[in-house]
């Protein structure tokens, strides 16, 4: 993380999951959104998918004598399945992301554009990239959440007016949870809808490289220290 | 009964010929159809255009095939994963050729391809690099890309159970690529973890009927059969 303010990483994918609703199906790639299961709500049953062919994905295992080399997350490390989960084919596992079964995506980014275009799977000037799934999910999921830090490593904002990278998908981002806060993709651009705590709305416009409505912001109160939990393998 | 029964995975690649389109099963290690792979090195085939989801990790599967120098071109939709690095050294060299496609867009493709349909309807890539040189169409006010439909001349397809007349069950995500693969080959040649008789599959549980394949070998590997814990 760039910025010493704000929210931890694992206080971001707490965030992230008091997002997803009970019940809701939802797609988890790579990356910092593996960080979002453990932090779902205990009261909340949702049906995690992965793009390899798996509905129903339980948590990653560290390794040991339980590693099944036939069940892969997306980042091809080994995972579980929960109980009632199922396994589908490539072509079938993305007619759900596409035919709008998803309710929600949790993906990365590089950058996110004020209309909610996304940059996620090349590098300006770059001779190729890796797109994996993230083309088809973010064009086929209902609302696209974009965990990420809030500026690179350099400092450069993440959060822009244009794309400057290779676009991903154009106007599919709902809402970009980074360490400074909450922000919604609107139709005046990114509106600040909770703010981290000990941040300053300047800070947050300091950060940004497009508008931020800033005002009516509140202010986000998330568990300190946040303890992921246990995964819960069954269901009741 | 055409008999596709064979001892090794030797004797099932043999008809694979130099400068053929060769759909890989397979996402990660789950469901790479390794012995397969083994013996199209051991050929020592040439100018061979892979059709995979991943570019190869390490020195297993896809990765022994580029650095034995089989391959002239990849399709696949992650090309540089971190263990990609067989691929990333052919590549900087500009010893192999690549085609990036989303993976969605891969699948189906190949769906298509074997469904005999000249191609999809898309709505991914629209707007995007991918998009460059290719169709656009709008329906009901959306936009989409027309993308040709894949075909290979050889699919190699890692399956859990086979039987003599071809019937494939896959193993969990072992799955993914394998059974739209053996959909859309000219001559389909599956490596399964273990033969059953003819009646042992569950008519109600064969994912692959037995019509698409041509040839298969099998090979019992403990660490597939290991049954985990849920």
């Amino acid at each position: 993380m760039t910025a010493n303010c704000g929210l931890s990483l694992d206080q971001m994918a707490w965030r992230v999951a008091q997002e997803l609703q009970d019940s809701w199906v939802v797609n988890i790639g790579i990356g910092m959104p593996l960080l979002v299961p453990p932090h779902v709500r205990a009261d909340r049953d949702v049906i995690f998918h992965s793009e390899n062919g798996i509905i129903g994905m339980g948590p990653e295992i560290e390794g040991g004598d339980h590693v099944d080399p036939d069940l892969l997350s997306a980042g091809k490390r080994p995972v579980r399945l929960m109980p009632g989960g199922s396994f589908v084919h490539h072509a079938d596992s993305f007619a759900l992301a596409r035919g709008g079964r998803l309710d929600a995506a949790i993906l990365g980014a590089f950058q996110v554009a004020q209309n909610g275009d996304l940059a996620n799977w090349k590098l300006p000037g770059a001779r190729t990239g890796s797109i994996g799934g993230a083309m088809d999910i973010a064009v086929g999921a209902r609302r696209v959440l974009i965990l990420m830090s809030h500026t690179t490593r350099e400092g450069e904002p993440k959060l822009v007016d244009r794309l400057a990278y290779p676009p991903t998908a154009r106007g599919v981002v709902t809402k970009v949870f980074t360490e400074l806060g909450v922000f919604a993709i609107t139709e005046d651009g990114f509106v600040l809808e909770e703010i981290a705590p000990g941040v300053c709305a300047d800070q947050v416009r300091a950060g940004s490289g497009a508008q931020v409505k800033t005002d009516g912001a509140t202010l986000m109160v998330p568990p300190d220290p946040v303890s992921p939990r246990e995964p819960v393998l069954s269901r009741a | 009964m055409k008999q596709k029964r064979h001892e090794t995975p030797l004797e099932a690649i043999d008809r694979m010929t130099d400068n053929s389109v060769v759909f890989v099963g397979g996402f990660g290690r789950a469901g790479v159809p390794e012995r397969l792979v083994e013996a199209v090195c051991r050929r020592k085939l040439r100018g061979l255009t892979i059709v995979s989801n991943n570019a190869g990790s390490n020195v297993a599967g896809i990765a022994s095939l580029l650095q034995e120098g089989c391959v002239g071109k990849i399709i696949c939709s992650f090309p540089l994963a971190r263990e990609a690095v067989a691929f990333r050294d052919l590549y900087d060299r500009n010893l192999v050729d690549l085609e990036v496609v989303p993976q969605g867009t891969l699948a189906e493709r190949i769906r298509a391809g074997g469904a005999g349909l000249g191609g999809v309807l898309t709505p991914t890539g629209v707007g995007t690099d991918i998009a460059e040189g290719k169709p656009l169409i709008e329906i009901d006010g959306r936009a989409f890309l027309i993308e040709r439909a894949l075909r290979a001349d050889f699919a190699l397809i890692k399956a859990y159970k086979v039987d003599p007349l071809g019937n494939l069950i896959y193993r969990k995500a072992a799955r993914n690529f394998n059974p739209i693969m053996a959909m859309a080959a000219d001559w389909v040649i599956v490596e399964a973890a273990e033969e059953v008789g003819i009646g042992a599959l569950d008519p109600e549980h064969i994912i692959t009927p037995g019509v698409y394949v041509d040839a298969y070998c099998a090979v019992t590997r403990i660490d597939q059969m290991m049954e985990a814990t849920p």
